[in-house]
C-alpha cells in the first residue's frame, strides 16, 4: 500500500483560487444565490417597552408585529419574507444609540425604525449616519424636519408637532376661542409646542395669553391650575408619561362642576388611558387631536376596520382582549405605515441587502405621497423628500358620551410650512 | 517588587485593550470604546469616593459640565474637537472646586445630600436654557466637527484609539496617584480623619483637591462622550449619572484602580445581554447589585486584594 501523498503544486493552487474566484464573480454559486435571493429582511426595532415610553413601546411592539404578519402574508418584501427584531431601548437616547447599533451590527439588521420618543431619536440619529443604516422614526418631533439630523434619518410614516399644530390653529381660533393659555411639558417636545402653537395662535389673530411649563419631574400639577388667567378662552395642554392621568384628574378637580374655558388637548396626555376613568367626567364636550381617531368613527373605511381587527383593537380603541388595556391609537399606526413604506421604497429601490442602502434611502426621498388603503389606514400622506418628512391629516375630536368624535380634519395643505433643510444635498 | 507587580499588570490590561481592537466586532468595538470613557469617568469617582471617602451624589454635574463645554462649545462657539477635549476637564475642575468649596463644609450623609442638589440644580438648569442646551433632547454634533487633526472620531477605530489612550492616561495618572504621598494622605483621610488632621494635614485642603481632581476626570470623560459620540443631552445630567459611577466602582472595587473599569465593563454587558432577554432586566441588575453587596461587599478587586492579592493597587 503506498502512503504517497499527492502535494499541490504553486500552479495548481492559483489556478484552482482563479477558478473559484471566477466562480463567485460570474455567480456560478446556485446555493449562495439562493440563500441570498430568498434570505429574510431583516428589520430592527429600536422599542420604547421599559422607561417613561413603555405604554407607546406596548402598542408599538402590537402594531410593529400585526403589520409584519400582513406583510408577509401578502409576499413579503421583493418576494423575500421579513422578519422584525425588536431591541428595548429604556426610552433613553444613550442607550437607544447602543441598540441601533446592536441592531445594525450584531443583528445585522438591513435598517432600523419605529422610536417614538424625540430624545431618543436626537439621541440615536448620529449612529445611523456613522453607520450608514437607514433610520426610520416615528416620532412626531421637528427635529428631522428642521435640518438637525442627517441624511440617513427621515420620518415618512408621521406628521411632526410643527404641521399638527399649525393645521389645526385656525379651526382652534374659529371655533373655541383666541385667547389661549398653554400647560405643556418643559422640555423640548413641549417647548416644540409652545412655540409652534403661539406663532400659528398669533398667525389666526389669536394670542397665547399665558404659558405654563410643567418641569419633568413633576408628580403633581395643583398648584400650577390657579395660574391660568380667569379669562382665558381655550386652555390648550399637553402631557405626556406616566403621570398624565394625575394631571387630568386633578385639572378637573381643579375646575369641577363650576366655569371652565374651552378645553384643547393633545390625546397625548390620555394615551392608553381610558377616557371613561372615574374623575374623567369633567372631560365631556372638550376636544382633542388625534392623529389617528381612538373610537371608530362613522365613516371609517375598510382600511380602518382591517386595521384594527389586524392590530386587535375594538371600536373604542382597546384590546379586543381586554378592555381595560387603552392603545396608543393617536401615534401607533405609524409603526403600521412606516413598515409598508419601508416596503415600497426597498421594491422601488430594488434592495438586494446592506449594499443597497442607500438606494434605499433615495427611493424614498423620490417618494411623494402615499395613499390611504391598508398600507395606510390613516389616511393618505404627502412625504417631501427634502426635509424626510411626511404630512398627513389631523383630527380633531370632540368628547361627547364618553367617546372621541371627529369634528374636523385638516387637509395636508393645512399643514404644509417652507423647507427647512435639504438633505438630498448632504452627501451619504 | 509589588510596585513592577502592580505596574506591569496594568500594563497588561492596556495591551490587552489595544489588542482587542481588530478581534472586537464592530458592535463591541463601539461599546468597549464608551466603556473606557465611562471607566474614566468612574475612576474619578474612585478618586473622591473610593480613595478619599467622599460618597457624592453629584458627580453627574462635573460630567455633564465637560459633556456641555465640548458639545455647546463645537456647536455654538466653534470650538474644535482639541479645544473640547481641553475644555471639558477644565469646566469639570472648576465646577468641581465650586461645589467642593460649599459641599466640603459638610460630610456624611449632608455631604450625599448637598452633592446630589447641586447636580439635581445643574440638571434642571440644562432644561431651563433649553434655548441653548436644547433640553432633554439635545445637541446633535455635527460630525465636520468631530475631527481631530485630520481624523473622523466618528469612524470606529479612531474612536476606539482616542478612548483608549484617554484611559490609558487617566489609568496610569490614577496609579501615580493613589501610590503618590498625597495618594497615601488620601486615604488616610478616608480611614481616620481625625488622625490625619492630628499628622497635620488638612482635611478640607486633601478633600477639595481629591474633590478636583476627580471632576477634572469627570469633564474629560463628559467631553470625549461628546465628541466621540456626537451627542449632548440633559439625560447625561440626571441623577441616574450620578449613580451609574457609584454602580461600577462598587462592584469593581473601590480603592482599586482597575476596579472602575471592570465595574463599567461588567455592568454594561449585563444590562446589555439582559435587556434582550427581559423587559425585567433592571430586577437582575438590582439582584447582582444585592448579590455583590452581600457577599463582596468591597467588590470583585477590592475582595480579592482581600483575600490574597494584597499588591493590588
Amino acid at each position: 500500500m503506498s502512503n504517497k501523498m499527492t502535494m499541490p503544486t504553486r500552479r495548481s493552487v492559483l489556478s484552482g483560487m482563479a477558478a473559484g474566484g471566477a466562480l463567485l464573480a460570474t455567480g456560478l454559486t446556485p446555493r449562495f444565490v439562493q440563500a441570498q435571493s430568498s434570505a429574510p429582511i431583516k428589520l430592527g426595532f429600536q422599542l420604547h417597552r421599559t422607561g417613561i415610553g413603555a405604554a407607546y413601546g406596548r402598542w408599538y411592539e402590537r402594531t410593529a408585529t400585526a403589520a409584519l404578519k400582513v406583510l408577509n402574508d401578502q409576499g413579503g418584501i421583493g418576494g423575500r419574507p421579513v422578519e422584525i427584531v425588536f431591541e428595548d431601548d429604556g426610552t433613553d437616547p444613550a442607550r437607544g444609540a447602543e441598540v441601533f447599533g446592536k441592531l445594525a451590527t450584531q443583528a445585522n439588521c438591513d435598517l432600523v425604525y419605529g422610536a417614538l420618543f424625540s430624545h431618543v431619536v436626537v439621541g440615536t440619529a448620529p449612529r445611523a449616519a456613522e453607520l450608514k443604516v437607514p433610520y426610520l422614526v416615528c416620532s412626531e418631533g421637528h427635529h428631522v424636519a428642521s435640518g438637525m439630523l442627517n441624511r440617513w434619518t427621515l420620518q415618512p410614516g408621521i406628521t411632526d408637532v410643527k404641521s399638527q399644530v399649525q393645521s389645526m390653529a385656525p379651526w382652534v381660533t374659529q371655533n373655541l376661542g383666541k385667547k389661549v393659555t398653554m400647560v405643556f411639558p418643559d422640555y423640548a417636545f413641549g417647548h416644540d409646542h409652545r412655540d409652534f402653537f403661539t406663532a400659528a395662535v398669533q398667525a389666526q389673530g389669536g394670542e397665547v395669553i399665558r404659558q405654563i411649563a410643567i418641569p419633568p419631574t413633576e408628580t403633581s400639577f395643583t398648584r400650577y391650575f390657579p395660574q391660568i388667567p380667569a379669562d382665558t378662552e381655550v386652555l390648550y395642554h399637553v402631557m405626556v408619561g406616566p403621570a398624565v392621568l394625575t394631571f387630568v384628574k386633578e385639572l378637573g378637580e381643579f375646575y369641577g362642576t363650576g366655569d371652565r374655558p374651552q378645553i384643547f388637548g393633545f390625546i397625548d396626555s390620555l394615551e392608553a388611558v381610558n377616557i371613561a376613568s372615574p374623575g374623567l367626567e369633567f372631560l365631556e364636550g372638550t376636544h382633542f387631536w388625534e392623529g389617528h381617531n381612538r373610537n371608530k368613527q362613522a365613516d371609517a373605511s375598510e382600511a380602518e376596520t382591517f386595521y384594527r381587527t389586524a392590530v386587535g383593537v375594538d371600536d373604542t380603541g382597546a384590546s379586543v382582549s381586554d378592555a381595560n388595556e387603552v392603545s396608543t391609537y393617536a401615534h401607533m399606526f405609524s409603526a403600521w405605515e412606516t413598515l409598508f413604506t419601508i416596503k415600497d421604497a426597498m421594491e422601488a429601490a430594488g434592495y438586494q441587502g446592506p449594499a443597497d442602502r442607500q438606494k434605499f434611502v433615495e427611493a424614498l426621498e423620490a417618494m411623494t405621497s402615499f395613499a390611504e388603503g391598508n398600507d395606510h389606514p390613516q389616511g393618505d400622506l404627502s412625504f417631501n423628500g427634502k426635509t424626510h418628512q411626511a404630512f398627513g391629516h389631523q383630527n380633531i375630536s370632540k368628547v361627547e358620551g364618553g367617546k372621541l368624535i371627529r369634528v374636523h380634519r385638516t387637509s395636508l395643505e393645512d399643514g404644509y410650512y417652507p423647507d427647512e433643510v435639504d438633505y438630498t444635498t448632504q452627501s451619504f | 517588587m509589588r510596585d513592577m507587580k502592580a505596574f506591569f499588570l496594568h500594563l497588561a490590561v492596556l495591551a490587552a485593550l489595544l489588542a482587542a481592537l481588530p478581534l472586537l466586532s464592530a458592535y463591541h468595538v463601539t461599546n468597549v470604546a464608551k466603556i473606557m470613557v465611562l471607566a474614566v469617568y468612574a475612576m474619578g469617582y474612585n478618586i473622591a469616593f473610593g480613595y478619599t471617602g467622599l460618597l457624592s451624589l453629584g458627580h453627574a454635574l462635573f460630567f455633564a459640565a465637560g459633556l456641555y463645554a465640548a458639545g455647546m462649545g463645537i456647536s455654538q462657539f466653534g470650538l474644535g474637537s482639541a479645544g473640547a477635549l481641553v475644555a471639558g476637564p477644565v469646566a469639570g475642575g472648576l465646577i468641581a472646586a465650586a461645589v467642593g468649596l460649599l459641599a466640603l463644609r459638610t460630610a456624611g450623609v449632608a455631604f450625599m445630600i448637598v452633592t446630589l442638589m447641586f447636580a439635581q440644580a445643574g440638571y434642571l438648569t440644562v432644561l431651563y436654557f433649553v434655548r441653548y442646551t436644547r433640553g432633554d433632547e439635545g445637541i446633535v454634533l455635527d460630525r465636520a466637527a468631530r475631527m481631530l487633526g485630520g481624523v473622523d472620531l466618528s469612524g470606529d477605530t479612531p474612536r476606539y484609539l482616542l478612548a483608549f489612550a484617554l484611559f490609558a492616561v487617566a489609568l496610569l495618572v490614577n496609579l501615580a496617584l493613589v501610590r503618590s504621598p498625597f495618594g497615601r494622605v488620601m486615604i488616610a483621610m478616608r480611614e481616620n480623619e481625625a488622625r490625619s488632621r492630628m499628622l497635620g494635614y488638612n482635611p478640607y485642603t486633601v478633600k477639595l483637591t481629591a474633590l478636583v481632581v476627580s471632576g477634572v476626570y469627570a469633564g474629560a470623560a463628559g467631553a470625549a462622550y461628546a465628541v466621540l459620540f456626537g451627542y449632548v443631552g440633559a439625560s447625561l445630567a440626571s441623577v441616574q449619572y450620578s449613580i451609574l459611577p457609584l454602580l461600577y466602582v462598587l462592584l469593581g472595587g473601590a480603592g482599586t484602580v482597575l476596579g472602575p473599569l471592570l465595574g463599567a465593563l461588567l455592568m454594561f454587558y449585563l444590562i446589555d445581554y439582559a435587556s434582550s432577554a427581559t423587559s425585567a432586566y433592571q430586577f437582575i441588575v438590582g439582584a447582582v447589585l444585592v448579590v455583590l453587596v452581600l457577599f463582596a461587599p468591597k467588590g470583585i478587586l477590592g475582595t480579592l486584594r482581600e483575600r490574597g492579592l494584597r499588591w493590588l493597587p
